[in-house]
C-alpha cells in the first residue's frame, strides 16, 4: 500500500513546479557539440520566424564574430545596447540586465536573445555568469533563447577535459539545462564540420588557435558529438519518465521510486571534484537528492586542506548537493552515521585517495563496507596524474607555511625550552632514580608540549628529548656516542613512543578546541534566542542580532526591514538602528525582493562589501541581515551559524509582526463594539419617539375629525415619516462608513430582487408606467438581498422626486461579459452636466434649490453598498432625455441549480 | 359573542396607546404588558387569541416568549420589530411567530394584519376546504392540481409542494429555513437558492407580471408570503 501511495512531498513540489512555471519565462536552449556548428545562426533564423510571426524579439547579445551569413541575420533584429562597465581602467562592454528587464516589463510575451549561456560577466556586473542573468529574466517572466556547448555543462566539464585535453573554466550547472523549456540540438556531422573550418567558416580566437586546432580532431569531434546527443537523449528520457509520473492516474499503478539518495564522501584533494561530479551525474540519471559531505578530523587541518575542501563542497553545492562538514575523529564512522541518519543509500568514494587512508592503511570503501553492509559503496577511480601529482600539491603549500608560521616557531622554541629544563631537572635526579624512568619524564614533557603547542612543537620536541636524553643519561655522558647497543632500542621505542603520543594527544586537543568552540557558539546562539524571545520591537531584534555577529565573528552587522505598515510588494527596505556597518541598500533590496543572499560571497553582486542574508520567516520574507567583514569567505559551518542567526531574527521579526497585527485588530475590534452600541442606543432613542408619533398621527383619524383636523392630522404622519427614514439613512450611511456592515450575500435571481424593491416602492410608484425588461438567461447573482433591494430602492425614489409625476420609469438587466449591468431610467430632466460624479457624494442634491425633500444620502448610501458588493455605480444622461443609473458587479460563479426532482 | 381578546406586550407606552386605540376601534379587546415576565402572566391569565409583542423589551427576549407562548398556544403573533432586523425578524419567525410588522407603521397596516391573522386563525378550526382559491388560481389539494382561470396548470411537484406550503398559510411569512425544510427535507439548510429559483419558476406560472408579483410576495432576507 505505502509504496504505491505518491509521496505527498513529491506532489506538493509538483504543484510547486507548476505553480513557479506558470509565472516564470521559458527558456531554450541551442545546444550543440561545439563551437562552429551553427547554434547562434540557428538561433537567429528561429528569432526571425518568430518576428516574421509577430512576436517581439530583441537581441541581448549575440557573438557573431565577423561571420558574413550571421552579421546579415543578426543585423535587421533589434538589439538592447550593451553597458559599458568600468573596472581598473579598462572599459568592458557588456549585456545590460537592466535595460532587458525593462524592456520585458513593457512587453510581455517578448523573446531575448542572449547568446553563450556560459558567459562569465565583466567584474562588477551583478551576477557572475550570464546563466544567473538569464535566471533572473526568467524570474521576471521573459522569456529567454540561449546558445550552449556541451563541454561548458557543468558535469561533463572533466569529461570533455579528458577527452580533448582542453579544460573550460567557463560552466553551467546541470539544472540550467535540465529546467530550460526546450532544448533544440544543432548538429552537424564532424566532417562537414572540418570542411567549414577549412574554410574558415568557424571563428577561432588567436591566441588559442594552436589549442582549438588541436581541439578539432575528428576523433574529438565525433566524442564530442556523441555526448552531446546523449545528453540531450538523457534529458528527453527525464520528460519521459516526469511526464509519465504526472499522467498516471495518483495511486492506481502508479511505480512511486523508493528514494535512495547518494552521499559523495568529499576528501581534502582537487582529485574529490570528481567525486563530486560522479555522483552528481549519478543522482541525474536516479533522479534522486544527494549529498556531499566532508568529515573534518585531527589529522586534516591545514588550512589549504580546507580551502580544497570548501572549494569542491562549493561545487558540489552548485552541482545540486546538499553539503556538510562534519567533526569527527574518524572518517567512516562518521560517514556511515550521517547516511543512516539521512536515509542514503550509497557512498561514492574516491578509489585509492590517499587523503582518505585509515591508519591501519586499509582503504576507506573498506572500512565503509565493514562498518555497514546495508550502504552500497561506489567506487570513483580517480585519475592518475591528479592522484599522484594534485595531493602532494596541495599538502606542500601549506606545509611550507605551515611549518614557518609564528606559532610554530614559538611552539618549536617551547619544545626546546622546556627539553632543556626536563634535563635540567633530571641530571640531579639520576642519583636518585634510574636512566628508564628520566625517559618517562622526557615523554611527560613531549605530551605536555603536544598538548599545549600541537603537532610540529611536539615532533621536534620528541626528537630533542631522544637526543638530549642520549647526550645527558646514556653512558658515555655528554656525549652522543651511545655505549650500549641495548639503548639504540631504547631511543627508537622513546623516539616513536614520544611522536604517536604527541600526535594523540594534539589531535585530542585541536578536538577539543573545536567542541568547545562549537559549544560557545551553541551558548551564544542560546543567548541570542532567549535575548530576542524578549524583544519588542524591531529595533531590539536588530541590535540583538548585530551584537551576536560582533561578538561571534567580530564583524559588523545591520538589519534592514520594511517599515511595518508597509503594502505587501512595495516595501523598501530601511536600515535599524543598533547597526554595526553601512550596508549597501539596493544589493539589499535584491536579496529582499528575490529572497536570496547576494553581496560578499555570492553569485549576485559578489563585489560588494557586505553579504546581505534575506531574514526568511514561515509567512514570508522579513528583511534583510547584511553582514560587512574583512575580505574573507565564510566557511560552510560559519554560514550554518550566520543562516541560523538569520532564522531567529526572521522568526523574532515575524513574532513582532503578529504581535502587533493581533494589537491593532483588539483596537479594532473594541472601537468597533463602542461604536456599535453607540449606534444602537442612538437609533433606539431616535426612532422610537418617532415611530410612535407616526402611530399617534394615524391613531387621531380614528377619532371624529373636522376635515382641517384630519389634514393636520396626516401631515403630522407625513412628517414624522420623512424624518423616520432620515433617521434611517443617516445611520445606515454611519455604519457603512464603519466599514461596520457584514454583507449577508445569497444567490438570488435578479428578477426577485427586482420585484422586491417595486413592491417597496409601491406607493410611491403609483400612476406611473414601470417598464421592467430583464434579459433572458441571467445567471444567479451573489447579492445581500435586504441592502441591495435598498440600493434599487434608493434609485427609484430618486427617479420619482426627481421627475414629473405620470413620467415611466424604465429597468434593464443584462450581462456583459463577465459583469452583471442594471440600469435604472427615468425620462426626468436628466443630470446636470458634468456632475455626474459627485452626485454620489454625501449631502449632494441634485438641485439645491429645489424644493424636493431630503438630504441627499440616499445616492451616497447606494454607492456605500454597491461598493462593498465588489460593485460600481455611475449615472449619465439618457438617450433622449433622462437620467440612466447603471450597476454593475461581477458575475462570480454561481452555483449549478439543483435538477428538478 | 365575547369580543376577540388581544394581548400587546410593549415597552413604550405611546406606542401601546396608539395600537390600543387602533384595535379598540376594531371592536378588539386589548390587555396591556410593560415587560416580559408581565406579558407571560398575562398570556396565562387572560388566554389572548392574538398577541402584538415588541421584540426589543427591557427584561428579556421576545424569541423566549414565542417559545414559551407557543407550548400551549397556537394563536397567531403578529411580532413588532426594528428595521434592520432581518436576522431578529427570521429567528421570530421560525421560533412560531406568524406575522411581522417594521416600526414605523400605521394603523391601517396594522390592523390590516391582526385582521388577515385573525381570519386565518379562525378558519383553521372548521374542516379545511380542499380548494384553495386567490386571484384567479386555485388550488385543489385532495386532486393535487392547481388551476389559473380555469386552464389547469402544470407545476413540477418541487412547484406544487411550495405553493401548497405558502396556501396552506396565506398571509404568514414563510422563512427560506422553513421552506427549504418542508419542501426539500433537512440537510439542505445551505441550498437558499433552490427556494429562490424554485419561487422564479412558479411565479413565471402563476402570477400576471413575475417582475411584479401580486400573490408571492418576496420578504427580502426573511422569506416569501402568500398574499391575501
Amino acid at each position: 500500500m505505502t509504496d504505491s501511495r505518491p509521496d505527498p512531498d513529491a506532489l506538493l513540489a509538483q504543484v510547486q513546479r507548476d505553480e513557479a512555471a506558470a509565472r516564470r519565462g521559458r527558456l531554450k536552449i541551442f545546444f550543440g557539440a561545439n563551437a562552429g556548428v551553427g547554434k547562434t545562426f540557428a538561433m537567429l533564423a528561429a528569432a526571425h520566424a518568430a518576428h516574421a510571426q509577430g512576436r517581439a524579439v530583441r537581441v541581448g547579445v549575440v557573438e557573431t564574430h565577423g561571420r558574413a551569413d550571421t552579421e546579415a541575420i543578426a543585423r535587421d533584429l533589434t538589439r538592447i545596447p550593451l553597458k559599458d562597465l568600468t573596472h581598473k581602467g579598462q572599459t568592458l562592454r557588456e549585456f545590460d540586465l537592466d535595460a532587458a528587464l525593462a524592456w520585458g516589463r513593457e512587453q510581455s510575451g517578448g523573446v531575448l536573445l542572449l547568446d553563450e549561456l556560459a558567459h562569465s560577466n565583466a567584474p562588477g556586473s551583478r551576477h557572475a555568469k550570464r546563466w544567473q542573468d538569464v535566471q533572473e529574466l526568467l524570474e521576471a517572466g521573459m522569456d529567454v533563447w540561449s546558445t550552449l556547448n556541451v563541454q561548458h555543462l557543468e558535469s561533463l566539464n572533466d569529461i570533455v577535459g579528458g577527452i580533448t585535453g582542453i579544460r573550460v573554466w567557463e560552466t553551467v550547472p546541470d539544472r540550467v539545462f535540465d529546467e530550460a523549456d526546450e532544448v533544440v540540438v544543432v548538429d552537424l556531422p564532424p566532417d562537414e564540420l572540418l570542411q567549414r573550418l577549412k574554410e574558415g567558416k568557424v571563428y577561432l580566437p588567436q591566441q588559442a588557435e594552436r589549442a582549438a586546432k588541436n581541439f578539432f580532431r575528428k576523433g574529438n569531434l565525433l566524442a564530442l558529438r556523441e555526448l552531446a546527443l546523449r545528453r540531450t537523449a538523457d534529458r528527453v528520457d527525464d520528460q519521459m519518465q516526469a511526464y509519465r509520473r504526472e499522467r498516471v492516474d495518483r495511486g492506481q499503478g502508479a511505480v512511486w521510486p523508493n528514494r535512495e539518495s547518494l552521499l559523495a564522501c568529499v576528501g581534502r584533494t582537487q582529485a574529490s571534484d570528481k567525486v563530486v561530479r560522479s555522483a552528481a551525474r549519478l543522482a541525474g540519471q536516479l533522479d534522486v537528492d544527494w549529498h556531499a559531505v566532508h568529515v573534518e578530523t585531527a589529522r586534516n587541518q591545514s588550512e589549504a586542506a580546507r580551502q580544497q575542501v570548501q572549494r569542491t563542497l562549493e561545487l558540489a553545492q552548485s552541482l545540486g548537493a546538499r553539503t556538510a562538514v562534519l567533526s569527527a575523529p574518524e572518517v567512516a564512522p562518521a560517514l556511515v552515521g550521517y547516511a543512516r541518519e539521512h536515509n542514503l543509500a550509497r557512498l561514492v568514494v574516491g578509489r585509492r585517495d590517499n587523503a582518505w587512508r585509515w591508519p591501519g592503511g586499509r582503504p576507506l570503501s573498506e572500512s565503509l563496507s565493514g562498518l555497514a553492509d546495508e550502504l552500497d559503496v561506489l567506487q570513483v577511480a580517480l585519475p592518475a596524474e591528479t592522484r599522484e601529482r594534485s595531493a602532494p600539491q596541495a599538502e606542500q603549500a601549506p606545509l611550507s607555511s605551515r611549518l614557518l608560521s609564528r606559532q610554530n616557531l614559538l611552539g618549536c622554541a617551547a619544545a626546546l625550552v622546556s627539553v632543556a629544563l626536563t634535563t635540567a631537572v633530571s641530571v640531579p635526579l639520576l642519583r636518585l632514580i634510574s636512566a628508564t624512568n628520566i625517559a618517562m619524564l622526557f615523554l611527560l614533557c613531549v605530551v605536555g608540549v603536544a598538548w599545549r603547542f600541537g603537532r610540529a612543537p611536539s615532533a621536534v620536541a620528541a626528537v630533542l628529548a631522544v637526543a638530549a636524553f642520549d647526550f645527558a643519561f646514556v653512558e658515555p655522558r655528554w656525549s652522543f656516542a651511545v655505549g650500549d647497543a641495548q639503548y639504540l632500542v631504547t631511543f627508537a621505542v622513546m623516539l616513536l613512543v614520544g611522536l604517536v603520543i604527541g600526535q594523540l594527544a594534539a589531535g585530542l586537543q585541536v578536538q577539543a578546541r573545536a567542541a568547545q568552540e562549537r559549544e560557545r557558539r551553541v551558548r551564544g546562539l542560546y543567548a541570542m534566542s532567549r535575548d530576542l524571545g524578549a524583544a519588542l520591537v524591531p529595533e531590539q531584534v536588530a541590535e540583538i542580532g548585530a551584537q551576536f555577529l560582533r561578538a561571534e565573528f567580530g564583524v559588523g552587522a545591520a538589519v534592514l526591514a520594511p517599515p511595518l505598515a508597509a503594502p505587501p510588494g512595495r516595501e523598501v527596505l530601511a536600515v535599524l538602528p543598533g547597526a554595526g556597518t553601512q550596508p549597501d541598500l539596493g544589493v539589499a533590496q535584491w536579496a529582499f525582493d528575490h529572497s536570496q543572499p547576494a553581496g560578499q560571497g555570492t553569485d549576485t553582486l559578489p563585489g560588494s562589501p557586505c553579504l546581505m542574508l534575506p531574514l526568511k520567516a514561515p509567512m514570508r520574507v522579513r528583511g534583510v541581515l547584511a553582514v560587512q567583514s574583512p575580505v574573507r569567505r565564510w566557511s560552510p559551518e560559519e554560514r550554518e551559524l550566520l543562516d541560523t542567526c538569520a532564522a531567529l531574527l526572521a522568526i523574532s521579526l515575524e513574532r513582532i509582526h503578529y504581535i502587533e497585527v493581533a494589537q491593532s485588530s483588539t483596537l479594532q475590534i473594541e472601537s468597533e463594539r463602542l461604536r456599535n452600541s453607540l449606534l444602537t442606543a442612538v437609533s433606539h432613542d431616535l426612532r422610537t419617539p418617532l415611530a410612535s408619533l407616526v402611530g399617534l398621527a394615524d391613531a387621531l383619524k380614528l377619532t371624529p375629525l373636522t376635515p382641517p383636523q384630519a389634514e393636520v392630522a396626516d401631515a403630522m404622519r407625513r412628517s414624522a415619516q420623512r424624518m423616520s427614514a432620515l433617521v434611517a439613512n443617516l445611520l445606515d450611511m454611519a455604519r457603512l462608513q464603519a466599514g461596520g456592515v457584514q454583507l449577508k450575500r445569497d444567490w438570488l435571481p435578479l428578477q426577485e430582487l427586482v420585484g422586491s424593491a417595486l413592491a417597496a416602492m409601491d406607493e410611491l410608484l403609483a400612476g406611473r408606467a414601470v417598464e421592467v425588461d430583464l434579459a433572458a438567461g441571467l445567471p444567479l447573482v451573489s447579492l445581500d438581498p435586504v441592502l441591495m433591494e435598498r440600493v434599487l430602492v434608493n434609485l427609484l425614489e430618486n427617479a420619482v422626486k426627481y421627475t414629473p409625476a405620470g413620467s415611466p420609469v424604465r429597468i434593464e438587466a443584462r450581462r456583459e461579459g463577465r459583469q452583471v449591468v442594471v440600469d435604472v431610467l427615468d425620462r426626468g430632466p436628466g443630470l446636470p452636466p458634468g456632475k455626474e460624479a459627485q452626485l454620489f457624494d454625501k449631502f449632494e442634491r441634485g438641485d439645491r434649490e429645489s424644493a424636493t425633500p431630503g438630504v441627499g444620502l440616499g445616492l451616497a448610501i447606494a454607492k456605500a453598498i454597491v461598493e462593498a458588493h465588489e460593485g460600481s455605480i455611475s449615472a449619465h444622461n439618457r438617450a433622449g432625455g433622462g437620467a440612466v443609473f447603471r450597476l454593475e458587479w461581477p458575475v462570480g460563479n454561481p452555483p449549478k441549480e439543483e435538477s428538478q426532482t | 359573542m365575547n369580543p376577540v381578546r388581544v394581548l400587546m406586550i410593549e415597552d413604550e407606552p405611546e406606542i401601546r396607546r396608539f395600537v390600543r386605540m387602533a384595535l379598540e376601534s376594531e371592536g378588539l379587546e386589548v390587555f396591556e404588558a410593560a415587560t416580559l415576565q408581565r406579558g407571560l402572566i398575562d398570556s396565562a391569565t387572560r388566554r389572548p387569541e392574538l398577541v402584538v409583542l415588541d421584540l426589543g423589551l427591557p427584561d428579556g427576549d421576545g424569541l423566549d416568549f414565542i417559545r414559551e407562548f407557543r407550548g400551549w398556544s397556537q394563536a397567531p403573533i403578529v411580532v413588532l420589530s426594528a428595521r434592520d432586523g432581518e436576522e431578529r425578524k427570521v429567528q421570530a419567525l421560525d421560533a412560531g411567530a406568524d406575522d411581522y410588522l417594521v416600526k414605523p407603521f400605521g394603523v391601517s397596516e396594522l390592523l390590516a394584519r391582526v385582521r388577515v391573522q385573525l381570519r386565518r386563525h379562525a378558519g383553521a378550526g372548521a374542516a379545511a376546504d380542499p380548494v384553495f382559491r386567490f386571484g384567479d388560481v386555485a388550488v385543489d389539494r385532495s386532486l393535487r392540481t392547481v388551476t389559473r382561470a380555469g386552464e389547469e396548470l402544470h407545476l413540477t411537484p418541487i412547484e406544487y409542494r411550495l405553493l401548497q406550503e405558502l396556501s396552506n398559510a396565506p398571509g404568514r411569512v414563510l422563512t427560506h429555513q422553513h421552506l427549504l425544510k418542508a419542501v426539500w427535507g433537512p440537510g439542505h439548510a445551505e441550498d437558499v437558492h433552490y427556494v429562490r429559483v424554485h419561487m422564479a419558476n412558479l411565479r413565471k406560472k402563476i402570477e400576471a407580471d413575475p417582475n411584479r408579483p401580486q400573490w408571492l410576495v418576496t420578504e427580502a432576507g426573511v422569506g416569501y408570503r402568500l398574499k391575501v
